[in-house]
């Protein structure tokens, strides 16, 4: 790719058509996709190379002596160097392939802090984590004796940096947080997180489900021990995700799940594994998922994060210029680095009632909790509503919501 | 995209009705009962909807009195406002017909409740064009089930 394409804008229109669904209408109303954060849309590149895989190039991965399985695993190895090119890892042998970040957060858990922690250890996590990057923690807290330890945040959504720094100590061993709030849009300093932590002598593991899908991550450049992110949030498919770890931690890890594949030598006595990533890899992968996820990455990295980053926070600045002007509605989370996210409350008004309001005109966003009931509780908040945006949607559609917001206040009025 | 094809095209204004409306707006008997001779809690742990729900009785099985707090969507806490004003004074065998009769015409298909049988709850019809609602207008009505049968916890 050349400077030139690269400054270029965005053309959104020639890439809402690379989308099929965004063409889809809801309820008799075009369909206005705003629930991003919990799962993307699939540009035609990803849908027609699983298509074309299983129509005529399927076949095992890592066992077949036949042309079609070492083309296959050929394949499948290309998407781990793009994986390792996407995230800038070192090599290919770090990059192991998950279900998705949930599953890249126990593995870390039980590969490696069960292995290495000690009772009396702790574990720093914060109240805005999404509950995959808390239950693990805690499931094995509770059995091993760990201590979690939370970092507060701020009335504006923000990580009180001073009180993380007061929560580091010698004691503790992991420092797991957020790149990005999937509840507030929150984006963490995590390269001085991973700094302090790191000089606290702790390892750090960061969830990127939200962030790998909105800003260019550099493993090496932040410095952390873990990175994880999931196929299906970054327009590719689900049940596929990657999780990043430095290799010397990799071979000192114990194996997360036993089968075949991760196996060096296995006699009934004892087992030999293999090296990372296949020791971690048990039994026959979901390959094509992993082939899916090779063209959802050339995607934006052919678009580049520069120009989805300035798009998406033009998204951003207008949805929260427009929504700030209903009366009546309150956006929760108002943090100066943000992802293009809107969570919001309207008045007294149920985030359920919101929903299916604003799905009878198309509209289709996120109401609940979040799966983060701690920072809802933070807020003294049941649920919001949230509407989530990609490099697809548009400033009509936010206009589209705002006005969905409106007809919600006439029905309630 | 449509609609599964068993599912009436679903219209905004048979969900959120006038009565419907009036009743989240102001929820009648909206108030704890201490120490009450009945009682449960329920909680949608998907959408976080939960009631909290106390009941007296008299000597004759009557409810006496009847009493709901909690936090939720405006069809689950109008619905909770309308069972408390339809269960006060009736038998608790009369309750468990209603109750009966009532989360058979939500969650089977094809029964047309008479009205006769569920009065005014023939409102919460129209519900039933959402489907993934119908667990709000059931949710107290599972919640009373449970107080009746001494649970005191209810999670869906």
């Amino acid at each position: 790719m050349t400077n030139k394409i690269k400054t270029q804008t965005l053309d959104i229109n020639k890439i809402r058509e690379d989308f099929p669904v965004l063409a889809e209408s809801m309820n008799r109303h075009p369909l206005v996709y705003l629930d991003n954060a919990a799962t993307s849309q699939k540009p035609k590149s990803v849908i027609n190379r699983m298509h074309d895989f299983y129509s005529k190039q399927y076949a095992t991965v890592h066992r077949g002596v036949y042309t079609l399985s070492q083309n296959s695993t050929w394949e499948c190895d290309l998407v781990r160097n793009k994986c390792r090119e996407f995230l800038n890892a070192r090599d290919t042998s770090e990059i192991i392939f998950v279900r998705g970040t949930t599953e890249a957060i126990n593995l870390a858990a039980f590969g490696y802090v069960r292995k290495f922690l000690k009772a009396g250890d702790e574990i720093i996590i914060s109240e805005m984590e999404h509950h995959a990057n808390i239950v693990p923690w805690q499931l094995l807290s509770q059995e091993k004796g760990f201590k979690l330890k939370v970092v507060p945040v701020s009335d504006d959504g923000e990580l009180l940096m001073d009180a993380y720094q007061k929560l580091l100590t010698e004691k503790t061993k992991l420092v797991a947080i957020t790149h990005i709030s999937n509840a507030l849009g929150t984006v963490n300093p995590i390269k001085q997180i991973t700094h302090l932590a790191h000089q606290a002598g702790a390892k750090v593991f960061i969830d990127g489900a939200q962030g790998a899908v909105h800003l260019k991550v550099d493993v090496q450049d932040i410095g952390c021990d873990f990175y994880a992110f999931s196929g299906h949030k970054i327009y590719g498919p689900t049940g596929i995700g990657v999780l990043y770890a430095k290799r010397e931690l990799l071979e000192a890890m114990d194996p997360y799940q036993g089968g075949g594949e991760m196996i060096e030598l296995v006699t009934f006595e004892k087992t030999t594994f293999a090296k990372p990533p296949l020791k971690f890899e048990a039994g026959t992968p979901a390959i094509v998922e992993t082939i899916g996820l090779g063209p959802a990455l050339d995607y934006v990295m052919t678009l580049g994060f520069d120009r989805i980053e300035a798009y998406e926070q033009s998204l951003l600045k207008y949805a929260t210029e427009k929504m700030s002007q209903i009366e009546g509605l309150t956006i929760i989370g108002r943090a100066k680095q943000k992802d293009a996210l809107v969570s919001f409350t309207l008045k007294d008004i149920h985030p359920h009632d919101i929903g299916t309001i604003l799905d009878q005109e198309g509209i289709a966003i996120r109401t609940g909790h979040h799966c983060a009931q701690p920072i809802m509780r933070r807020f003294g908040l049941p649920a919001t509503a949230r509407a989530s945006f990609a490099f697809y949607n548009t400033k009509e559609e936010i206009d589209k919501l705002v006005a969905g917001i409106e007809k919600v206040k006439e029905v309630f009025a | 995209m449509s609609q599964p094809s068993n599912v009436p095209e679903p219209q905004l204004d048979h969900l959120y009705q006038e009565v419907i409306l009036d009743h989240n707006k102001k929820p009648r008997n909206y108030k704890v009962i201490p120490q009450p001779q009945l009682h449960s809690h329920g909680l949608n742990t998907l959408c976080g909807d939960e009631y909290f729900l106390f009941l007296n009785t008299s000597p004759e099985g009557k409810v006496t009195d009847i009493g709901f707090q909690g936090s939720g969507c405006a069809i689950s806490k109008a619905s909770a406002s309308i069972m408390t004003t339809l269960v006060k004074d009736k038998t608790i065998e009369e309750v468990k017909i209603l109750k009966d009769s009532f989360l058979d015409f939500m969650l089977k298909d094809g029964i047309t409740a008479s009205k006769e049988k569920i009065g005014r709850l023939k409102m919460f019809e129209g519900v039933k064009e959402f489907p993934v609602r119908v667990k709000c207008a059931t949710l107290i009505w599972r919640t009373l089930e449970d107080a009746l049968n001494n649970i005191h916890e209810r999670k869906e």
